[in-house]
């Protein structure tokens, strides 16, 4: 029979926060006018969209007017991304971004045109001093969304802008320091899928690298979500006020599961042990073919995600594993949810041994 | 570059190319060169790792007969 499932898959969406569900569902009833009318039920949503506006802004410390909604975090990328793009002379200078950027940044890179892969350790960490002087842009993610690695977003020295992907850290820890403009994603910190922030720095040259639209906000595009936009921010204050809590409660967790992973005979456990987000781990399991290990993990009622790409879907290993010249293939990512407890880990530490040992054993090892 | 033993890993996804590799490296003696002739990518990621891993010394890529990548290995224990 089917166990209770353990969510283990927060680095691709965390459940939606208790917080987040409440004022979703009451900002349904009041939040659905357009904004910009000037009727009492377009004064209602107006309301709402600067209100959450403003939460946001409190939450990551920065301005109101720094805070633009997106319909999602790949869309705040694309957009914070190419609209400093724009801002530079008339023929641009090459984008440089982490070859461990997520596949958003990747893509807008190459959209642009001219684009240079920077590269990154064996731990996935990236080298201030790689960034070559001709850089228009640099896009450096504030810690990774594969290993958990944080980055040295606070330390580089660039004089050209500087643009952040976020959306594996936003709400959990801190913004760095240094950056112009800054994407995140709603449902990666418990608020609901659909919400994306885009943050420009007051003073940045940002030029919307896409059509114009005619919004309260100049750098937004397309009929505000105000519900969703609301609860993303009711979400993001309640994880910012849980995460010290949460953030050394997750951590602890994810320590346990580096040391047993590392146990199990020929499996490596990658990314940065001590300089990392809270939560969460992974690990390559050699011989193993990742999609096996994920689904055997789900029959035992465990939701992990695999970087690994052995079979048909897709013929690309994963560009952060590749990049950091780890195993690529036997990937497991496990990343904690808030409510994810002891008994969760412990449990899914019980039965990992013996999946891995029987998938091998079917190949022959 | 002459091996002692070339594997044969021509269409085969990943993991299997390391999966031959695990199984057959201690064919050739200690010090002798295994390659693995494989046209998945993640070969040219996996193979190196796979030495990480296992205390093998990666020897560096070059091409089969018919332009295939091929990864040499060189069996240290």
């Amino acid at each position: 029979m089917r166990k209770a499932a353990a969510y283990l898959d927060s680095a691709s969406s965390e459940p939606l926060h208790p917080a987040a569900r409440e004022t979703l569902l009451a900002a349904y009833d009041r939040g659905y006018a357009d904004p910009r009318r000037l009727h009492g039920a377009g004064r209602d949503a107006r309301l709402l969209l600067d209100n959450a506006r403003a939460v946001v802004a409190e939450c990551l410390e920065v301005r109101p007017d720094e805070v633009t909604f997106t319909p999602s975090g790949t869309s705040a990328v694309h957009r914070g991304l190419l609209g400093l793009r724009r801002s530079g002379t008339l023929a641009p200078s090459p984008i440089a971004y982490s070859a461990v950027e997520h596949s958003a940044v990747v893509h807008a890179a190459t959209w642009a045109g001219d684009a240079v892969e920077l590269p990154v350790d064996r731990l996935g960490r990236v080298d201030p001093a790689s960034i070559p002087g001709d850089a228009g842009v640099v896009a450096l993610q504030s810690a990774n969304h594969e290993v958990g690695t944080l980055q040295p977003v606070s330390d580089l020295d660039v004089a050209v802008p500087l643009f952040v992907d976020a959306c594996a850290s936003m709400g959990r820890l801190p913004l760095p320091r240094g950056w112009d403009a800054v994407a995140g994603s709603a449902h990666k910190w418990g608020g609901p899928a659909g919400v994306g922030v885009l943050l420009v720095r007051k003073g940045t040259r940002w030029v919307n690298p896409f059509p114009g639209d005619d919004r309260i906000d100049e750098r937004a595009s397309g009929f505000e979500n105000v519900p969703a936009a609301l609860a993303a921010a009711a979400a993001l204050r309640a994880v910012v006020t849980e995460r010290d809590e949460v953030n050394a409660r997750q951590s602890a967790l994810v320590d346990r599961i580096r040391t047993a992973a590392a146990q199990i005979p020929d499996v490596e456990v990658v990314g940065d042990p001590v300089d990392r987000l809270p939560h969460l781990v992974t690990f390559s399991c050699l011989y193993v073919d990742g999609e096996a290990l994920v689904t055997e993990l789900d029959r035992r009622g465990y939701g992990v995600a695999s970087g690994s790409a052995c079979t048909a879907s897709t013929l690309t290993p994963s560009r952060v594993l590749e990049a950091m010249g780890v195993l690529t293939h036997g990937n497991v990512r496990v990343s904690l949810t808030r409510d994810t407890t002891e008994a969760d880990v412990d449990g899914f530490l019980a039965v990992l041994p013996e999946v891995v040992r029987d998938i091998r054993a079917e190949a022959g090892l | 570059m002459r091996v002692d033993l070339e594997l044969d890993c021509r269409g085969m996804l990943c993991p299997l190319p390391v999966i031959e590799l695990g199984k057959r490296y201690a064919e050739v003696p200690v010090g002798g060169l295994v390659a693995v002739v494989a046209t998945d990518v993640a070969a040219r990621t996996d193979v190196p790792a796979w030495c990480r891993m296992r205390g093998q010394e990666y020897v560096g890529e070059d091409a089969a007969d018919d332009g295939s990548p091929r990864y040499v290995v060189r069996r240290i224990s």
